[in-house]
């Protein structure tokens, strides 16, 4: 293996633990168990849709809508667990509902962006900026742009409870990427995703229902976001539709891409998207830990970004 | 049927005018004062920065590329310009515009030099203008200069129209003689409408790719400096998505994203589109027969871009149509 | 009196070590119109981009106009008097017929674009052509024919010294050829000389002076077209000789059964553009080849039959039920395997391994409630590995690592995993060494003797009259000879294919 497809193919683990080997060094208090928990409970919602995005891409797609279904998602939970809606005698039956709703609406819109995609031949990036659009307006339609307040920790528990020590969405993520990372390895679904971004024509002549699994790519994508906005709103115990899930979609797929999945289809890696989010979320907390503006790790992430794409394609040419 | 094509074709590319006009008479029947001079003044006052990024956004679809950073470029711009605004009206323009064209150095070096997708290109370019942003200002707007006179670029009139409108006619006027009447104009729409043939024809297309970028950049420029002098600060956290605002109202105003064919005055009707949906809806507000929130114009606007693009996909659908998968998915094996 | 416009020696162009050119030569002389003919994948096409600059060459000798001649770009190429029409219309569809005449040589006035003039420019030259078309509207309104011809009138409007037609008229019918003909002519006259690649042998009669002939890369023969038959052209082209030596020099051996009940029965079926009325029947345990130049509706047909492209007309009939399969699902699930001739493009998922290829089609069946079963498909890839002894570390090997012989019989595997009763396969060792052909071949003789239905479609005419039991020709889309067993010599096939005798 030359060192150009080294570099490429395992760049972001190696600047992952380089980063962790100089924050050991240099940053004070590094290696507790708090520091853990802070930079996972920042990166998880990001991990969540990366991993519903990273289906998307793998087929070669993108998904704009996810911040805006996890608005949706985060504006409509509420309204049932708070009984705006409807009373149901018990606070856990209404929670069980308001979770089941959100997240199944968010799943419907975005099959719906993969109908439009699969259906009528509409390319990813315009067919999901419909509901990139519309999808905030209906939330903040929904809750008429208030900031919807609530303390029920028998929701909440989804973003600030821990067991063992570890917060609740920790876990949530770490079984998401569990299973989606055993979806695209060990499921016919899986291949049939990585065979319909590797070579459309050639799925479509073997046999695979290419239609049908990029609606069920982008549902996914959408069940993820509507994951991620619940998890949002409780940890803030509030929702605010307007802000909820704003610019997920761009961190969504820098993680991806510093991943190393490929952005033309064919090639995925959930891990990779999972080592994506937190080099890029180390480097912040790495720069912020010592002392560098929030701005300046701005750039730092886009120089990531430009240089890890940029190095895969390399790999890739050589 | 190259009759029907005909019709449909002249549908896609006016389609957003004749729409536009009936909205504005919609308003104008309906409303009282609607086309006053107050209201229209205003609505072309706001609109003139969305305008000069919707402007530089379609040059750069209609290669078949995108650019994401336009929103946090504009920021960026706004912010220098603020901080150049004391020494006056043309520094603090040319600093605006400077810092825009720069950007779109970046990103034309990105995509055509490092063959980076577009898509992701742009997105490190308008992470970074926008961290260089709030670095500058130090996380705060930055307060323009009312002395030097350049706060006239946003709030002042000229022969009785805004000056931010002004410039934005301007560019859409030159624009629209670029596209139309240089070949290098031209030669955009041939890179859009399919790479390789442009290459085989002979046309520069690296340097028209780089051009595009360049002028996108420059027109996110000139939208920072109207942003700060209209609302008297430099503003590090505008612009968060501006750039999906300015891809729709190219697409509503029937510019292929696929590239290759798209107008400059059809952009414009677009971004008009897209703004007097909001004042109608204010309108329909004041009467107060319903109270939509102000929020329903995303809906309106998703829902508009979806028409549009679903007509895209009928008229532009038929090339295709050999290879479209059937809708069901009867099975009609041998019985 | 003929003077030398280009000199082409002894050119080498290598992709990845795969030699697409070797040692190939091109003359064409000044005031000629010169003939360029080759098989698919002979090197024709590499020659032109080449010349033109788009692909730069391993080695060789370019001159023209006397002068060593390289350039780095079409644009380049152009400048200095060499324009050329290429094979798939290389204009942008969605801007006007003036637009794609004039881009990159525009007419101007105060340094803008002078519209007015552009369109009398395009007006013009379009009517050399008999051509009177709305010029402000786009491309993609207008017939291919009429595509190709504003191709040709952007080329000649460039006023070059030499113009490169790679089959300008495999869209054109017989009236705009003429056209395209009178014009070449007029062209000539001028002095300009025109470089002719075709596969319609009656054309290069009626306007060509000369011809060179390329195989594999190499060009095997320059004649003069009085000097030439059709039936040598043809010869020289597929490489072999008109007086056959005897002997069998493919790895097909004889059939070991005779052929069963018939298995697809296709009348004049027909996709309305190049296949045009094609019958077609193929039975049980015998290899059906289907012969034909290229454009004479070969993949087109097996295309109609696995459901990819819709019928326009005909009927078929498989296993004595009538079948309209709407998509390739159908024809797989009625069990029908098809061998894409394009591996890259229409074949291989490149980043998957040699196993996920392989179980492609087969993988919905095998597995248990949606979970790969690792086990058996790692178990069946090992079996299929060394049945067709595919050359690779293992099973999860990627594809996109193997030699084109070895992802064929993946390909190949991919389809017997199904274990189909009819296989259509399009150029089966194309691009494949000659080893891993003869095995390829060999296998396809087996798998006919154990009762499976083949069609196989090959433009090497050995690999059809040994390999095959029944033969059809298709010429433009029309079958015109079905030739058995006893009467399939490699003349009676090249005879149909050259002049469409109906016997």
């Amino acid at each position: 293996m030359s060192g150009g497809v080294f570099l490429s193919r395992y760049g972001t683990v190696l600047a992952l633990l380089a980063l962790i080997a100089f924050n050991l060094a240099v940053t004070p208090n590094f290696a507790t168990l708090q520091t853990l928990n802070v930079n996972l409970t920042q990166v998880c919602t990001i991990v969540i849709v990366g991993v519903g995005m990273t289906l998307v891409i793998a087929t070669g797609g993108i998904d704009l809508s996810v911040g805006s279904l996890m608005a949706i998602s985060g504006a409509l939970a509420p309204m049932i667990f708070m009984g705006k809606l409807f009373e149901l005698g018990s606070i856990y039956a209404s929670v069980a509902l308001a979770i089941i709703v959100a997240i199944t609406a968010a799943t419907l819109l975005g099959a719906f962006n993969g109908w439009l995609i699969a259906r009528f031949r509409i390319q990813p990036i315009v067919a999901t900026l419909v509901l990139f659009i519309a999808g905030r307006g209906i939330a903040q339609v929904m809750t008429n742009g208030n900031l919807q307040v609530f303390k029920v920790p028998e929701f909440q528990v989804i973003g600030l409870g821990r067991v063992f020590g570890l917060p609740v969405q920790v876990i949530v993520m770490t079984l998401i990427v569990v299973v989606a990372a055993w979806v695209l390895r060990r499921t016919i679904f899986g291949r049939q995703v990585l065979a319909v971004g590797g070579n459309e024509r050639a799925a479509r002549l073997s046999g695979i229902p290419t239609s049908r699994i990029k609606i069920a790519v982008y549902a996914i994508s959408g069940a993820l976001a509507g994951v991620a906005g619940l998890i949002v709103i409780a940890i803030n115990s509030a929702s605010d539709a307007n802000l909820v899930g704003m610019g997920m979609e761009l961190d969504a797929i820098a993680a991806v891409a510093v991943g190393g999945t490929l952005l033309t289809g064919g090639r995925a890696t959930i891990i990779g998207t999972l080592i994506g989010a937190l080099t890029i979320q180390l480097v912040r907390y790495t720069l912020l830990a010592n002392g560098v503006p929030d701005a300046a790790a701005l750039v730092v992430k886009a120089a990531i970004i430009i240089v890890a794409v940029w190095l895969q394609q390399r790999g890739q040419a050589i | 049927m190259n009759a029907r094509f005909q019709t449909g074709n002249v549908l896609a590319t006016y389609g957003v005018v004749f729409t536009l006009i009936a909205v504005i008479l919609f308003g104008y029947l309906r409303y009282d004062n609607f086309l006053g001079s107050f209201n229209i003044l205003s609505v072309l006052r706001y609109n003139s920065m969305f305008a000069m990024v919707s402007l530089g956004m379609c040059f750069v679809i209609m290669t078949g590329g995108i650019d994401l950073s336009v929103g946090s470029v504009a920021a960026l711009c706004s912010v220098v310009a603020a901080y150049a605004s004391p020494y006056g009206l043309v520094p603090g323009l040319t600093a605006g515009l400077a810092a825009g064209l720069i950007a779109g150095t970046l990103n034309g070096l990105i995509v055509t030099r490092l063959r980076i997708m577009p898509f992701i290109a742009t997105l490190g370019t308008m992470l970074a203008a926008s961290g260089t942003a709030l670095l500058l200002a130090q996380n705060q707007s930055v307060s323009v200069s009312y002395e030097s006179g350049f706060v006239d670029l946003g709030q002042g009139n000229l022969l009785g129209l805004p000056v931010p409108a002004l410039i934005a006619a301007a560019a859409y006027f030159l624009g629209s003689v670029f596209l139309n009447l240089t070949s290098t104009g031209r030669t955009v729409l041939a890179i859009g409408g399919n790479e390789d043939a442009a290459r085989l024809m002979g046309l520069p297309v690296a340097r028209v790719t780089f051009l595009v970028y360049l002028v996108s950049g420059g027109c996110a420029g000139l939208a920072g400096v109207i942003l700060a002098a209209q609302f008297g600060a430099g503003q590090p956290i505008e612009g968060v998505g501006w750039e999906l605002f300015a891809i729709a109202a190219v697409v509503v105003g029937g510019t292929l994203l696929t590239g290759g064919a798209g107008s400059v005055a059809t952009t414009l009707a677009g971004v008009l589109l897209l703004g007097v949906l909001f004042t109608i809806l204010n309108f329909e507000n004041g009467k107060g027969w319903i109270t939509l929130s102000a929020y329903w114009q995303s809906v309106i606007r998703g829902v508009f871009l979806l028409a549009v693009v679903l007509l895209q996909a009928k008229l532009t659908g038929r090339v295709e149509t050999q290879d479209l998968e059937p809708v069901s998915n009867v099975d009609v094996g041998p019985k | 009196m003929s003077i030398s416009l280009l000199s082409m020696q002894n050119i080498t162009k290598t992709f990845g070590g795969i030699a697409a050119l070797s040692n190939a030569s091109l003359n064409v002389e000044q005031g000629e119109v010169h003939a360029l003919i080759g098989q698919n994948g002979a090197g024709k096409s590499t020659l032109i981009k080449v010349l033109t600059g788009y692909h730069r060459k391993t080695s060789g000798m370019v001159s023209f106009e006397g002068h060593p001649f390289e350039v780095a770009s079409p644009r380049a190429a152009q400048e200095a008097g060499i324009s050329t029409i290429y094979q798939e219309i290389n204009l942008v569809p969605q801007r006007s017929l003036t637009e794609n005449i004039c881009l990159g040589r525009e007419k101007r006035r105060f340094g803008l674009l002078d519209w007015p003039a552009m369109r009398a420019e395009a007006r013009r030259l379009l009517a050399g052509f008999n051509l009177d078309l709305n010029v402000d509207r786009p491309l993609s309104q207008f017939s291919t024919a009429t595509q190709q011809m504003v191709a040709i009138a952007r080329a000649v409007g460039f006023s070059s010294r030499l113009v490169i037609m790679d089959e300008p008229t495999s869209s054109l019918d017989d009236r705009e050829a003429q056209v395209l003909f009178s014009v070449i002519r007029g062209l000539k006259e001028k002095g300009v000389s025109v470089l002719f690649v075709s596969h319609r042998l009656d054309e290069l009669y009626q306007v060509c002076d000369r011809v060179t002939i390329m195989r594999d890369g190499q060009t095997v023969r320059v004649a003069n077209m009085a000097d030439i038959t059709k039936m040598e052209l043809v010869s020289t082209m597929l490489g072999r000789d008109v007086a056959r030596v005897a002997g069998r020099s493919t790895g097909f051996g004889l059939a070991a059964n005779a052929p069963g009940k018939t298995v697809l029965q296709a009348n004049a079926l027909s996709d309305g553009r190049s296949a045009r009325r094609v019958d077609i029947s193929v039975a049980s345990g015998e290899i059906v080849g289907l012969a034909g130049l290229l454009g004479a509706g070969r993949s087109e047909t097996a295309k109609l039959i696995f459901g990819d492209v819709h019928a326009k007309g005909g009927q078929m009939q498989f296993l004595g039920q009538s079948f309209v399969p709407r998509q390739p699902i159908d024809a797989i699930k009625a069990g029908i395997g098809f061998c894409t001739e394009d591996r890259k493009i229409e074949g291989i998922v490149p980043d998957m391994s040699v196993a996920d290829n392989m179980m492609l089609a087969l993988r919905p069946a095998l597995g248990r409630s949606g979970i790969v079963d690792e086990m058996r498909s790692r178990e069946i890839a090992a079996k299929f590995i060394k049945q067709l002894g595919i050359k690779c570390t293992g099973p999860d090997q990627k594809i996109r690592e193997l030699s084109g012989g070895n992802q064929q019989k993946v390909l190949l595997a991919r389809w017997l995993a199904m274990s189909p009763k009819l296989l259509l396969l399009d150029e089966p060792t194309r691009g494949v060494d000659v080893g891993a052909k003869d095995e390829i071949q060999k296998l396809i003789r087996s798998l006919a003797d154990q009762g499976l239905a083949v069609l196989m479609i090959s433009s090497e005419l050995e690999e059809v009259v040994e390999g095959a039991n029944r033969v059809f020709v298709l010429r433009e889309g029309l079958s015109v000879a079905e030739i058995n067993r006893a009467e399939l010599t490699e003349d009676r096939v090249l005879a149909a294919m050259a002049n469409g005798s109906q016997t």
